[in-house]
């Protein structure tokens, strides 16, 4: 167990700089999540606290060592690939006990510790078979066990899950979850799904383009997003972007779910409890429990979630009432939240006290 | 395509198939029958097909013709010997070609390739001075050494190292493997048919060969058996085609079992396969 700390990690290859002076803290025994779009930098980072990838600068530090010198083997961590990675030629066995053996581990050692794991994981009926007779879920428990046999520090993980098809998934993914909490060990887990994020880890890190976005706890990530980014990154549908009614400087956003749709024969005009958007409903996607519309608006299209108790046919003329409340205002040029003065922007109508 | 047409070509398949097996196959019969008839069978005109009377003799005679023990160990010698060296130097070598970046790879690279294209009989010369100056003319060692690196194994391992996926490199990174166990306990397995494959050409070239243990060797003790065999139409005046062809069966049937035996391998190791 140990925590983990980047000091203005940057990571550059040839001409193109894809980690661009990161510093971030993963505490001891966290199950710490970096996420992001494709390219953000998140896998290059994983690498380079494995030791896969040299640090163009900065400095990675494991505990109290500083690692930046030290080949992969020696920093006492464990990686999950995304393709399993496991040694074709060897069975499941030693596949697990591979690290054990290039540590020095007896014979005896290894056999108690081995198949000790194995029983955790469910493994033990397949010890003797080959990665090539085991389907893909097996797979990955032979990588899990490789991990955990060498009972390192911190375990890393890249997009461990998305090889396997929907319903294996969710099903590891409560299985890691409870292996964390089990294990107690730090975690740092990658993947550009935010669904995973928000279910497996206690702390998220947004990132795009080489940058740290925001660092926080899932529930404060989805309800005090700090820029555009991560607003528009973390939930689904994403974020709805609109010009603000009072400022050219600024911007508004508002989640799917919490707008409402009206009819058009009630009337109600922007107050200083919500606003309005008068549009029609363009398309309609129904999921079961929710239905998704999308109103062509006089401030670009905007998603409404709602639940299929009611219904709205295509092409009603709609209105869209968006709570001051739950509207995040933004800065149109730096991207950057604007801290709300006191509860809620300035209305655009005197009204009565709230 | 119809059911007739389909059917037809099948046929054209097969017929051709046969036909180039026949071409291939004719050969070594026509060897293993001589092999067991007697001199005058041999001469007849018409040729006959079978041996009136199949003569083991002829075997007896080729035997005992020379010291065929010391041609058959020394063969081996050369054989195995060549191949565990071309092992040791192939192996690293295509690892480092396939794995690592460094300058000056490409041209090295470049450079052993060339060396694929010179056939031996133009290098034989220079080499045989170098083993003179060393004074390892008429030793086995003149045989070994000069083949000791393989440019085409090296080629073949470079290409089968090429395709294992970097994670599963990486993977035994992690697991504190160093890179001389990676190359031996990772790399090396996965590369089964292709060494198989390779072995057995190399095995075979060295087995046969008949040109450079000629050059370089002057007396019985360090002969191989292509030399001892090809002395057979020198010692026993006129040509003794049944016993020539009894020597060649000798020499030809260890190969013939390791290619019986190892065809699945060898066909594996041309053929990509995901496993």
């Amino acid at each position: 167990m140990a925590r983990v700390e980047l000091n203005q990690i940057t990571k550059g290859f040839q001409n193109q700089t894809v980690v661009k002076g990161v510093n971030l803290v993963i505490p001891d025994g966290s199950f710490t999540v970096l996420v992001g779009p494709s390219g953000c930098g998140k896998s290059t980072t994983l690498r380079m606290i494995a030791g896969l990838e040299s640090v163009t600068s900065g400095e990675i530090q494991i505990g109290d060592q500083v690692v930046n010198q030290l080949p992969p083997g020696k920093r006492d961590v464990a990686m999950v690939f995304q393709n399993y990675a496991l040694y074709p030629t060897m069975n499941v066995y030693d596949n697990i006990a591979y690290g054990l053996r290039n540590r020095g581990t007896s014979k005896k050692d290894c056999k108690i510790l081995v198949e000790e794991i194995a029983e955790i994981v469910g493994l033990t009926p397949y010890l003797k078979r080959k990665p090539s007779q085991l389907s893909g879920g097996q797979r990955q428990r032979v990588a899990l066990a490789r991990a955990m046999v060498k009972k390192p520090k911190v375990f890393l993980m890249d997009e461990p899950l998305s090889n396997l098809d929907a319903k294996l998934r969710n099903q590891m993914r409560v299985e890691l979850t409870s292996l964390h909490k089990q294990l107690g060990s730090t975690f740092i887990y990658v993947t550009h799904d935010q669904v995973e994020a928000m279910t497996m880890g206690d702390q998220i890190v947004v990132m795009s383009e080489g940058n740290i976005m925001q660092v926080a706890a899932p529930m404060d990530l989805y309800q005090e997003p700090e820029n555009l980014f991560v607003a528009q990154f973390i939930g689904s549908p994403a974020m709805n972007i609109i010009p603000s009614e009072n400022d050219s400087q600024t911007l508004w956003g508002f989640r799917p779910e919490k707008a409402l749709i009206m009819s058009d024969a009630v009337t109600t005009v922007s107050t200083n409890e919500m606003i309005t958007l008068r549009g029609s409903i363009v398309s309609r996607e129904i999921l079961g429990a929710d239905s998704l519309y999308y109103v062509e608006t006089g401030k670009g299209r905007v998603v409404v979630k709602m639940d299929t108790d009611q219904t709205v046919e295509l092409q009603t003329s709609v209105q869209v009432c968006v709570p001051y409340s739950h509207i995040y205002e933004f800065d149109r040029d730096s991207g950057n939240r604007v801290q709300r003065r006191e509860g809620k922007p300035a209305p655009t109508l005197a009204g009565g006290m709230v | 395509m119809g059911h007739v047409g389909r059917t037809t070509l099948k046929m054209v398949e097969w017929i051709l198939l046969i036909g180039v097996g026949l071409v291939f196959v004719f050969p070594f019969l026509w060897m293993f029958l001589t092999a067991f008839k007697t001199m005058p069978e041999v001469y007849q005109f018409p040729p006959s097909w079978w041996p009136e009377s199949w003569q083991v003799e002829n075997f007896r005679k080729a035997w005992s013709s020379g010291p065929f023990l010391t041609y058959v160990w020394n063969s081996l010698v050369v054989a195995v010997g060549t191949l565990i060296l071309q092992f040791l130097i192939g192996v690293p070598a295509a690892y480092a070609f396939a794995r690592y970046r460094f300058k000056g790879k490409n041209a090295l690279f470049g450079l052993s390739l060339i060396a694929l294209m010179i056939p031996s009989q133009v290098i034989f010369l220079p080499v045989y001075v170098q083993m003179s100056h060393w004074g390892l003319v008429d030793t086995l060692w003149a045989l070994i050494l000069p083949f000791g690196a393989s440019a085409f194994g090296i080629f073949l391992l470079r290409q089968s190292f090429m395709q294992v996926p970097d994670e599963v490199i990486e993977a035994a990174r992690l697991d504190n493997a160093s890179e001389w166990k990676i190359m031996w306990t990772i790399m090396v397995p996965l590369a089964k048919p292709v060494l198989v494959t390779f072995g057995l050409f190399s095995f075979i070239y060295h087995w046969n060969d008949y040109f450079w243990p000629l050059i370089m060797t002057n007396s019985d003790s360090v002969r191989t058996l292509p030399i001892g065999i090809s002395m057979l139409k020198a010692a026993e005046g006129g040509k003794q085609w049944n016993v020539i062809m009894a020597g060649n069966m000798m020499l030809v049937f260890p190969i013939l079992v390791v290619f019986f035996f190892a065809q699945r391998h060898i066909i594996n190791a041309f053929v990509y396969q995901s496993k």
